[in-house]
């Protein structure tokens, strides 16, 4: 079943088309993963795809509606977004950063309740992040400030998240296993991702280039050696790893 | 739930001292209880048997004035919240969209070429300036890009008040007497001596209203806290929240300044310091610092008057002098904290 999707997508700044001709849709419960070269759209389509930017063509369509004609905070209800720079000079505290996910559930009639401390604590835990409820923003690191910023996703409790490289300043084990925790939840997920080993465990890649999405398909079967040859400019074989007997890309310039 | 009881009573009890406190002190002191009789006397017919010249100074001058320092204090706090938060610049203040800058053309424009003929007074002149300069800023923001971010409202907030600036400059240059530039200037510094109950009426539920509308969007503001497309993915609707805040903010800002001049510092720092004490959560942050605007602001008026005898030191001054050495030890004593 299709959750969100888009047609002949396309989206100008100034001077630069910086996406053409999307169409794309998404099922429910997978992991679209979104590959391509630095520049090639992946930050604007995610962003036009959580109703963040306005596209100069086509439309989205979010359990068939076009976003257009849904509220915000019904957006927001059912779909988040992380960002890769989003920043703040405030001295906020961790709990109160991860609380703010439960802003478009609360309003005059539903104010803060021991659920929303409890969905707050349980996407601490999900990211293992408990440690750090009560140390403030500017006292993290970059990977710690990462992990809460999916922590206020999650406690948005979305059905659909999308994750703009949200490993880019992890280590390697978090990395690993903030993957696997976003895999594990029962949502979809659209998530950009420059580790193409990284990307091949999702259920479906979508590959971008100039702003224009050039494959879409598993991930064995779009990200071939022509294809990394001719879009990222490597050259990349498979290897199998004799542990498990998973496929693994060793690349070379 | 009963320690917000407890916090509440404590700022309504903090507020009314202070107010209680300005009236009190001055030039002629008049003792606490004399005050109280004469609240007593005007609010419920008392009956007490004063000094009617004790009684004139406490209801008509010295009461007046405490309440227009209070809510211009809370109004301009209020404001400086609201603009650091929507803009995300820890540099914002209330005059930053070319408020004061008009308020002062307007003003000026009123004095010095007797624009209105007499017939507009210099708070009308300026609460027009102020309203024209910030349309004026609002549409350039506008204008100069599709998306109207933050940076674009403060790059034409800073180009609006440099052109009122030399506006304001140029008449007064061209055309003031030397008697009528000093007056604009003690003016522009901030002035409460003329302010009487008619100013009460319009700064007191100007700040009110500000107040309740800013609270009213306490989560709104919480959720800028990473940006406005961070804001927007939290579900808030962002055009017309900036919108709205921002323009509740600059007519707010546009009534204190045409009551009582641009009184400086007060938008700017009082909103640091409270954030300092009280944490960044607006459900706490707006009220806090709108009481500490309230009481700044009635302090630095009784100092104003009472700091060089016979002579009365514009107000902005007053805030500025004692406010950075205070903010100052705020911040250090913040560092030795942690």
């Amino acid at each position: 079943m299709t959750v969100l999707s888009c047609s002949d997508l396309s989206y100008r700044l100034g001077d630069a088309q910086l996406l053409q001709g999307i169409t794309l849709s998404v099922q429910r419960g997978e992991t679209l993963g979104i590959v391509g070269p630095n520049g090639s759209g992946k930050s604007s389509l995610l962003k036009l795809l959580a109703n963040l930017r306005v596209p100069g063509q086509g439309q989205v369509l979010l359990h068939g509606q076009p976003l257009r004609k849904i509220s915000q905070r019904t957006i927001a209800q059912t779909l988040t977004v992380v960002e890769q720079h989003a920043d703040t000079h405030d001295a906020i505290g961790v709990f109160d950063a991860v609380a703010l996910g439960r802003t478009p559930w609360l309003s005059a009639l539903s104010p803060w309740s021991a659920n929303d401390t409890a969905i707050v604590e349980q996407a601490l835990a999900d990211v293992d992040a408990t440690h750090l409820r009560n140390r403030t923003w500017r006292g993290l690191s970059g990977g710690e400030r990462q992990r809460v910023h999916i922590a206020r996703a999650l406690a948005q409790c979305p059905q659909i998240l999308l994750l703009d490289e949200p490993t880019n300043h992890l280590d390697i084990q978090h990395q690993l296993a903030i993957l696997k925790t976003v895999q594990a939840l029962p949502v979809t997920t659209l998530i950009a991702l420059h580790d193409l080993n990284q990307a091949l465990s999702c259920d479906r890649l979508a590959i971008l280039q100039h702003g224009r999405l050039i494959a879409l398909g598993k991930p064995l079967e779009v990200l071939t050696p022509q294809r990394l040859q001719a879009t990222f400019g490597v050259q990349a074989h498979y290897l199998t790893d004799p542990f498990d007997g998973a496929q693994i890309l060793r690349m070379r310039v | 739930m009963t320690a917000r009881l407890i916090l509440v009573f404590a700022a309504c009890a903090a507020l009314l001292l202070a107010v209680l406190a300005g009236v009190a002190i001055g030039e002629t002191p008049i003792a606490p209880a004399v005050v109280l009789q004469v609240l007593a006397n005007k609010l419920w017919g008392a009956g007490y048997v004063l000094d009617p010249i004790d009684e004139g100074i406490v209801w008509n001058y010295r009461l007046t004035r405490a309440l227009v320092a209070a809510a211009c204090g809370a109004g301009l706090a209020t404001c400086g919240v609201v603009l650091q938060s929507l803009l995300r610049n820890p540099l914002a203040d209330p005059y930053l969209l070319g408020i004061s800058a008009g308020a002062s053309t307007g003003a000026v424009l009123v004095a010095v070429l007797g624009l209105g003929a007499g017939a507009v007074s210099l708070s009308a002149g300026a609460f027009a300036g102020a309203i024209c300069a910030f349309a004026l800023v609002i549409l350039l923001a506008r204008v100069s890009g599709p998306t109207g971010t933050s940076a674009q409202i403060i790059l034409a907030g800073i180009a609006g008040s440099q052109l009122f600036n030399a506006i304001t400059a140029f008449m007064i240059t061209k055309s003031a007497s030397s008697e009528q530039a000093r007056g604009i200037m003690f003016w522009l510094l901030g002035n409460l001596s003329g302010v009487r109950w008619p100013s009460v009426w319009m700064a007191v539920p100007a700040a009110v209203l500000g107040l309740v509308i800013c609270v009213w969007h306490r989560r709104a503001l919480d959720a800028f806290t990473f940006g406005a497309d961070s804001a927007a993915s939290l579900g808030i609707p962002v055009r017309r929240v900036q919108l709205l805040l921002i323009s509740c903010a600059a007519l707010v800002t546009a009534v204190m300044v045409s009551i009582v001049g641009s009184i400086g510092f007060v938008g700017l720092v009082i909103p640091h310091a409270v954030r300092l004490l009280a944490g960044t959560g607006h459900g706490r942050l707006l009220p806090a610092s709108a009481l500490g605007g309230a009481l700044f602001l009635i302090a630095a008026d009784v100092l104003s008057r009472t700091l060089i005898k016979g002579q009365v030191i514009p107000v902005g001054v007053v805030t500025a002098l004692v406010g950075a050495p205070v903010f100052a030890l705020i911040l250090i004593g913040r560092r030795h904290a942690r």
